[in-house]
C-alpha cells in the first residue's frame, strides 16, 4: 500500500472514540438547532390560517405540505418537536431526582431497601399510559400536567438500576478494602460510589428522553395531554386522522417520521455516551 | 509483637460451623505457612483475622490489645484475585495512593513500571495488578500481612521476584506474614513454620 493510500484509509477509519464523539456531536447539534429554532420562529405568523393555500402536497415552498387551514406543516412540526424536547427535559429532571433519592435511600438498611423495592414494583405494576393520564388529570392537565405526569412515572427503571448498582458496589471487595484502609463512609461515597454511578445517571437521563417524548405524544394524541391549540406532535397526528381518508397523507407522515427521528437521535446519543463512559468499551 | 487469634468460631449457616475453636499465633519476625484443602475455610479464617468478617466468636488481638476498627486496620489481607479489589474507574496511581505513596525504590523492587500508573485496572494483567495490591498493603501502619494464595496466578519467575521483595520488606519492617496456600513446595521455601489447617481447626 502506498503512503497516500494509507493516509486516505486512516481518514476514513477514524478511531472508535473519535467516531463516537462525532456521532454524539452531530446528533446533539441537530437536537439543539430544533430546540433553538422554536425561539426564532414567529409563532403567531406561522400558526395563522391562510385559506389561499390549504391542503397543499409537499413542495419546495412547503416541505411538509400544508394543512386544512393553510398552515405550513414543516413549521408546525418543528414547533411540535420543540415542545416534545421541553417536556422530555423537564420530565427527565423530575424522574432523575426521584430515582437518585430512592436509589441512595435504599442503601441505608434492609428494611428501607424492601420498602423502596415495594414502591418501585407498585409503580411498575400500574399500566403506564393509564397512570400518566390519571396523574395528568390530577395536576389539571395542560403543559404542567403532562410534565408532572411523565416525570412522576418514568423513574422506576433508573431507580431500579441505581439501587442494584449501589448494592453491587457496596458489597464489592474494593469498598471493603477502603474501610480497611480507614476511610470514612462519606469518603467512600464521594470517591468510590458517586463516580461509579454518575455515568449510569447520565445515560439513564438521556435514555429517558425518548420514553418521555413518546408518552407525551401518545397522551396528547388521546386527548388527555396538551391543549388542542398547541402545535404538539400528538395533537397534529390526532387532527390529521380525519383527513387521512381524503388522501392528505403528508399531514401524518412527516410529523410522525420527524418524531421517530427525534426519538432515535436521543437513543443514539444515549448509546454512544454509554460507550464512552464505560471503561470496558471506552478504550477499544 | 504477636498476632493472636483465640478460639475463633464462625458459621455461614447456623449449625454448620466452618471454623471451630481455632487458635493461631503469629510473631512479627516470622512467616507462618498455612496449608489446607479447597473449601476447608482458609479464606474465611483470613477474613476473620483481617477484619472483613465481624460477627465471629473469639478474639483477635495484637499483643493482647483488641484492634481499633475505625482507623487503618493493622492486619492487611491480600486477595487471590487482585482485579476484584480495585475500583474499575480508578487509574492505578489512584488505586495505589488510596493506601499510601510508596518510595520509588520499593516500586522498583516489585518491578512496577512507571507507565502502568496511568492505566486502568482492566489494561493490566493479573500478575501486574497483584504487584499493586501487595504494595498497597505494605503501608507503614501495617503490622501483619495475610497472604491468601497471592501468587497462584503468577508464573514461576514472577513468583520468586514478588515473594523475595515481599519477604525482604517484611523482615526489615518487622511485619509478620501468614501465607496461605495449597502449594507445599512454595510454603517449604518461604515459611519458617507450616501449619496444617485441618489440625488447628477443631471441627
Amino acid at each position: 500500500m502506498t503512503k497516500t493510500e494509507e493516509k486516505h484509509k486512516k481518514f476514513l477509519n477514524l478511531n472508535l472514540r473519535t467516531k463516537t464523539l462525532l456521532i454524539i456531536g452531530i446528533a446533539f447539534l441537530i437536537l439543539f438547532s430544533v430546540f433553538v429554532s422554536n425561539y426564532l420562529i414567529d409563532h403567531t405568523a406561522v400558526l395563522t390560517s391562510n385559506f389561499y393555500n390549504i391542503n397543499q402536497p409537499p413542495s419546495f415552498e412547503h416541505w411538509f405540505g400544508t394543512d386544512w387551514m393553510g398552515r405550513d406543516m414543516f413549521m408546525r412540526t418543528l414547533l411540535g418537536l420543540g415542545i416534545s424536547i421541553g417536556v422530555g427535559a423537564f420530565a427527565s429532571i423530575i424522574s432523575t431526582i426521584i430515582a437518585i433519592l430512592l436509589g441512595v435511600f435504599s442503601s441505608v438498611n434492609t428494611i428501607v431497601d424492601e420498602a423502596v423495592t415495594a414502591v418501585i414494583d407498585l409503580f411498575g405494576s400500574i399500566p403506564h399510559i393509564l397512570l400518566i393520564i390519571l396523574v395528568s388529570l390530577a395536576f389539571g392537565g395542560g403543559y404542567y400536567g403532562v410534565v408532572m405526569a411523565v416525570g412522576l412515572t418514568h423513574w422506576t427503571p433508573l431507580a431500579r438500576v441505581l439501587r442494584a448498582e449501589i448494592k453491587k458496589i457496596n458489597t464489592s471487595e474494593y469498598i471493603k478494602l477502603s474501610t480497611e484502609f480507614g476511610k470514612s463512609k462519606m469518603w467512600i461515597a464521594k470517591k468510590h460510589i458517586f463516580p461509579l454511578i454518575i455515568s449510569q445517571i447520565i445515560v439513564g437521563v438521556i435514555l429517558m428522553f425518548p420514553h418521555a417524548i413518546m408518552h407525551e405524544a401518545s397522551i396528547s394524541f388521546l386527548g388527555f395531554g396538551l391543549p388542542a391549540h398547541e402545535p404538539a406532535i400528538g395533537i397534529i397526528l390526532s387532527e390529521s386522522m380525519k383527513y387521512l381518508s381524503m388522501g392528505y397523507w403528508w399531514l401524518a407522515f412527516y410529523p410522525g417520521l420527524a418524531l421517530l427521528f427525534l426519538v432515535l437521535l436521543f437513543d443514539l446519543i444515549g448509546e454512544n455516551v454509554h460507550k464512552l463512559l464505560d471503561p470496558q468499551s471506552a478504550q477499544e | 509483637m504477636y498476632l493472636n487469634a483465640n478460639n475463633i468460631s464462625y458459621a455461614y449457616k447456623k449449625n454448620k460451623p466452618i471454623l471451630k475453636n481455632l487458635s493461631i499465633s503469629i510473631p512479627d519476625n516470622k512467616v507462618i505457612g498455612l496449608m489446607g484443602d479447597s473449601g476447608s475455610g482458609k479464606s474465611t479464617l483470613c477474613k476473620v483475622i483481617s477484619g472483613y468478617i465481624k460477627n465471629y466468636t473469639g478474639t483477635v488481638t495484637l499483643d493482647n490489645n483488641l484492634i481499633e476498627t475505625k482507623d487503618f486496620y493493622p492486619i492487611q489481607l491480600i486477595f487471590q484475585h487482585p482485579e476484584k479489589t480495585m475500583n474499575p474507574k480508578w487509574k492505578m496511581h489512584k488505586v495505589l495512593s488510596e493506601s499510601w505513596n510508596p518510595p520509588q525504590e520499593l516500586m522498583d523492587t516489585f518491578g512496577l513500571k512507571d507507565n502502568w500508573l496511568g492505566r486502568w485496572p482492566n489494561e493490566l494483567s493479573g500478575g501486574e495488578l497483584q504487584r499493586f495490591s501487595i504494595l498497597r498493603a505494605l503501608n507503614p501502619k501495617t503490622k501483619f500481612i495475610i497472604a491468601d494464595e497471592i501468587s497462584t496466578m503468577l508464573d514461576a519467575v514472577t513468583q520468586v521476584q514478588i515473594w523475595d521483595a515481599l519477604l525482604d520488606y517484611c523482615k526489615q519492617n518487622k511485619i509478620g506474614i501468614l501465607a496461605v496456600s495449597h502449594d507445599k513446595e512454595l510454603l517449604e521455601v518461604i515459611a519458617d513454620d507450616i501449619l496444617l489447617f485441618n489440625e488447628i481447626n477443631k471441627l
